[in-house]
């Protein structure tokens, strides 16, 4: 008899506790990703002209494809300064991951890969702590006129030095090919 | 076993029998269950007359002087399972009594059911004792229960391994840890059970869904893993095991201790830790694939004959590393990955576990207790609580490095009533309800969209099943169970995929809220599920028998098939789950043939898998996103069809060889689509050798070879993808399996010391005794890397 009373005071004890479990939960709080990369802007500029390369995906890894605009043509035998920003503007105001990649210098590298015809040569104007490529900064100088694919492709803890993507390992960050014409 | 009796004894004189004008008597033989040999020896205790009877040599016994009225018997033989039968008396009867013949449970009915005695009696079962799994320790369940014919794991490199039964796993295979249904995020490929192997004494597999009185949903199969009972005596007892292994330079070892008294009392603590660097290939090292475990485990409880009462407690901790190559952001990295012959990160030995890895910490709280009643039959009654924490950290940058980008807590509570009743000899019935309620918290903190949403998940389990033995030869089996679950979830979806699966069409009443291009909506998802099972055991004679086992098994969908909703970088894929799946129904038939004599042992085991609405995924489009470009793989709803067959054999050559053989095929059909199914185990055959001395210490010598065949069936997801370095269109070979492998393994042991007080044994092997250089069709990493290489393993055994 003791054990069936045991038993009983057993089962309202947990009884209990199971219902005090709620139902009515709040709504979960929104979860912005903190650190993917929704556009990535290249601004060449040589004098007075400047040319801007934009891909802005604001869906990250949705559906919507990545939304790619060139300003305008680039001018053959010239040489532009580069300078890229990635950006994360699912958050306000957008976060600059420019100013990650940076500060994690070592662990980071550009890299430019034209193809299709493009006549154009690329050359790294910034370097980590160690000397190495970082390529935040580049120029690029134009050859004949003609056009093509120019490909950014951002490196995560590649190998470093390298003598370019063949080499280089890690792991992508991003990747961004703009259609090209030169004049 | 004397003690017990003495106190089972004791315990019964306190009841008073009533004497009147009684002149019935009881007569019959005892037998053994499984083959019908009579029992010599076997006591028969009448409860209330406190009148104890010997059967004779040939297992007869004659009880005379029965009153008209119901009686309580409990029969026990040294060797058998103690069983109680309530028998009414109203004339002179005969009747035969069967016992299950197991001498190393002996205590078993003290604490178990008879479910837990045989969890299905029609459906095949196989069994890893205790002294494999002590020459295991250290290794993963899944590779452990890989020694069983149709048994395979599907792994994430060498350390996440999850079991696969009969070409299915995750949410498809059910694991019962101590009596408890482990809710541990089973549902992913790349989780792993969250078990201490160490711990166990008993692993059982079931393959089908017959084990009912568990779960209806099992629909690949059952594993059963279990510690034994203690004996009522006064005693404290124990071991240590520690076991060495070059491969990964790792150390493991597991400890117990466990004190019995003759009361029924008894405690148990036990421990297990475990450290694994870096593990290798043949030819190189597998950077960040170490491995680190912690558990704890404790028991204190009270076994009486009539009543039982336990507390349970364990604590799991694994910390496991993932290939460092392995992580690939891309497609592009992927191909750049799969062409290469070697991973293209290899580091310097080391015990560190970086990024990417997986933190688990698993903890049960279990409180069981029995009862039983002389008319009614067993009682008992679970409580379980058990609290899951996952996290997987991804290589990231700037301040998230060391955040985890999955962070999952599960809470289980569930409640559990079970009713054994013997109806009369010959018809038993088990029934019970299960209740339970789950919450599943994902943190926002990770600063990563939730893999799996917020939710509240009910479930109600109602059961019943029953055994009949028609007659010596003859069993028929019939279980029915139904279950109710109710899931109230909250999820932000990304509006544009939202919107690109006309969700906003379907379920517009389910949005509450849209915040900066996320959709958040609360849905109730209701399945009712029905399972049922029908087998037979018949014993054609001593040596022949045969089962035929069909059930019917449904699976609600898990949560990943569901909602997921995002890329994963393990495999540079993104996957989409869908919410309108509904419950995936399977119907498995299965035949059993079993052939025993001295010298053979033979099982050949061919079933049939039907699965109606059968969830699978599958790659349905290229999608590009400013990472590259992924292979977006959708969940699908199809009918598949899984045909195999397993054959177990052993052949005892003479006094110390014998040869064991086990061979598994099968083939799996998606029937819609007329295609084979990805990631089916391919065909396998294992041949072991064994030499063993029981004069001569003991000693055992063992070769065994591993052949695994090449699947030659699989479905082709390859995808071309335009690689700007090369400014070509190359393919992306995710599909090809890898070849055909030949593998050998060496063990060896040696029982240094056996007395009365304590034991010391020692063992060798070598694992890949050829160091052969392999790559394995069901592991998720066999595109960056190889799969290990030789080790050698040297363990000791000390128990007291």
């Amino acid at each position: 008899m003791k054990t069936n009373k045991f038993q009983l005071t057993l089962f309202a004890i947990i009884f209990t506790f199971i219902s005090c479990s709620k139902d009515d939960d709040p709504a979960p709080e929104v979860v912005n990703e903190e650190e993917v990369i929704t556009t990535l802007e290249v601004t060449l500029t040589s004098g007075s002209s400047t040319i801007i390369m934009k891909t802005q995906d604001l869906d990250g890894d949705g559906p919507n494809p990545p939304v790619v605009t060139v300003s305008g043509n680039l001018t053959s035998g010239i040489v532009y300064d580069g300078a890229i920003k990635v950006l994360n503007e699912l958050e306000t105001p957008a976060e600059d991951i420019t100013e990650e990649v940076e500060e994690e210098s070592d662990e980071h590298q550009f890299f430019f890969t034209p193809g299709g015809g493009l006549d154009v040569t690329t050359e790294y104007s910034n370097f980590d702590s160690t000397g190495n490529n970082l390529g935040t900064q580049f120029k690029l100088t134009t050859g004949s006129a003609s056009s093509g694919r120019l490909t950014f492709t951002l490196r995560h803890e590649p190998t470093k030095p390298n003598s370019g993507l063949v080499d280089a390992g890690g792991e992508t960050d991003v990747e961004a090919t703009f259609n090209i014409t030169i004049d | 076993m004397f003690r017990f009796f003495l106190i089972v004894i004791t315990l019964l004189n306190f009841l008073n029998s009533h004497s009147q004008n009684c002149n019935n008597e009881f007569s019959g033989r005892v037998i053994d269950l499984h083959d019908g040999r009579v029992l010599i020896g076997a006591i028969i205790f009448i409860e209330g007359l406190n009148e104890q009877i010997i059967t004779d040599s040939n297992g007869a016994f004659s009880i005379s002087n029965l009153c008209n009225k119901s009686y309580v018997f409990e029969i026990s033989h040294p060797q058998c399972k103690t069983k109680i039968e309530t028998i009414r008396v109203s004339e002179n009867i005969n009747r035969t009594l069967r016992l299950e013949h197991h001498i190393e449970e002996l205590n078993e009915i003290i604490v178990y059911g008879s479910s837990y005695i045989e969890k299905s009696k029609t459906l095949t079962e196989n069994i890893i004792s205790s002294e494999v799994l002590e020459k295991s320790i250290g290794s993963p369940l899944g590779d452990i229960l890989a020694n069983l014919s149709g048994v395979s794991s599907f792994k994430t490199g060498n350390s996440v391994v999850k079991p696969v039964i009969n070409g299915l796993h995750s949410s498809r295979v059910v694991i019962i840890n101590n009596g408890v249904r482990m809710e541990d995020q089973e549902w992913g490929e790349e989780h792993s059970p969250n078990i201490d192997v160490n711990s166990l004494d008993k692993i059982t597999l079931i393959k089908g869904a017959g084990a009912l009185q568990y779960s209806g949903n099992a629909i690949g199969g059952v594993i059963i893993a279990e510690t034994s009972n203690f004996q009522i005596k006064d005693s404290l007892y124990g071991k240590i095991l520690i076991k060495g292994e070059t491969n990964g330079r790792g150390l493991t070892t597991t400890s117990n201790l466990i004190r019995t008294k003759s009361n029924g009392l008894y405690s148990s603590v036990q421990f297990t830790f475990k450290r694994f660097g870096d593990f290798e290939s043949p030819n190189y090292l597998l950077s960040n694939s170490g491995a680190k475990e912690q558990n704890a485990s404790f028991r204190l409880g009270l076994n009486r004959f009539k009543y039982g009462l336990e507390l349970y407690y364990s604590i799991f901790n694994n910390e496991l590393g993932i290939l460092r190559s392995s992580h690939v952001h891309s497609s592009l990295d992927q191909i750049r990955s799969i062409n290469s012959e070697i991973p293209l990160k290899i580091n310097d030995f080391s015990y560190k576990i970086n990024p990417p890895k997986q933190d688990l910490n698993h903890q049960i709280f279990r409180l069981k207790g029995f009862n039983r009643f002389e008319l009614l039959g067993k009682l008992s009654f679970q409580y379980d609580y058990q609290q899951n924490n996952r996290l997987e950290f991804d290589i990231r940058i700037g301040d998230d490095k060391y955040k985890p980008s999955i962070d999952l807590e599960l809470k289980t509570h569930s409640i559990k009533v079970d009713l054994d009743s013997q109806l009369s000899n010959l018809l038993n019935i088990k029934s019970g309800v299960t209740g339970r309620y789950q919450n599943n918290f994902p943190d926002p903190e990770t600063g990563v969209r939730r893999i799996i949403p917020d939710y509240n998940k009910y479930d109600l389990g109602i059961y019943s099943i029953l055994d009949f033995q028609i007659n010596d030869m003859f069993l028929l089996e019939l279980g029915g169970r139904f279950d109710y679950s109710s899931m109230s979830v909250s999820k932000y979806y990304r509006t544009s995929f939202w919107r690109s699966r006309n969700y906003q069409d379907l379920f517009s009443d389910l949005i509450i809220n849209e915040i900066s291009s996320q959709t958040l909506i609360k849905t109730k998802l209701i399945f009712k599920n029905y399972s049922t099972t029908f087998g037979s055991r018949y014993n054609l004679d001593d040596n022949h028998s045969i089962n035929f086992n069909y059930s019917i098994a449904s699976r609600m969908p898990n949560p990943s098939e569901l909602f997921s909703e995002g890329l994963h970088h393990s495999s540079a894929r993104i996957e989409l789950g869908d919410l309108r799946f509904n419950s995936e129904v399977g119907q498995k038939i299965v035949f059993n043939y079993i052939f025993q004599n001295k010298n053979i042992n033979l099982s050949v085991n061919p079933y049939l898998n039907l699965i109606n609405d059968f969830i699978l995924i599958e790659p349905t489009q290229i999608q590009s996103s400013l990472r590259g470009v992924f292979q977006v793989w959708e969940y699908r709803q199809t009918n598949a069809q899984i045909l195999g067959l397993d054959i177990d054999a052993s052949l005892v050559l003479n006094k110390n060889f014998y040869l064991n053989n086990q061979f598994s095929i099968l083939k799996g059909r998606d029937l819609l689509r007329n295609e084979p199914l990805i990631s089916m185990p391919p065909v396998n055959l294992n041949n072991e050798i064994v030499y063993q001395n029981q004069k001569t210490n003991n000693v055992i010598f063992s070769l065994k070879s591993e052949y695994v065949f090449r699947q030659n069936e699989y479905p082709d997801n390859n995808f071309e993808l335009f690689v700007p370095l090369s400014q070509t269109t190359e393919t992306v070979d995710v599909s090809s399996p890898p070849n055909a492998y030949h593998l050998f393994n060496f063990n060896s042991s040696l029982d240094i010391i056996t007395n009365k007080n304590y034991s010391f044994s020692l063992s060798f092997s070598i694992r890949n005794l050829f160091n052969k250089e392999y790559r394995n069709y069901l592991n998720r990493l066999r595109y960056y890397a190889h799969d290990l290489g030789r080790s050698f393993i040297f363990g000791a055994n000390y128990k007291f």
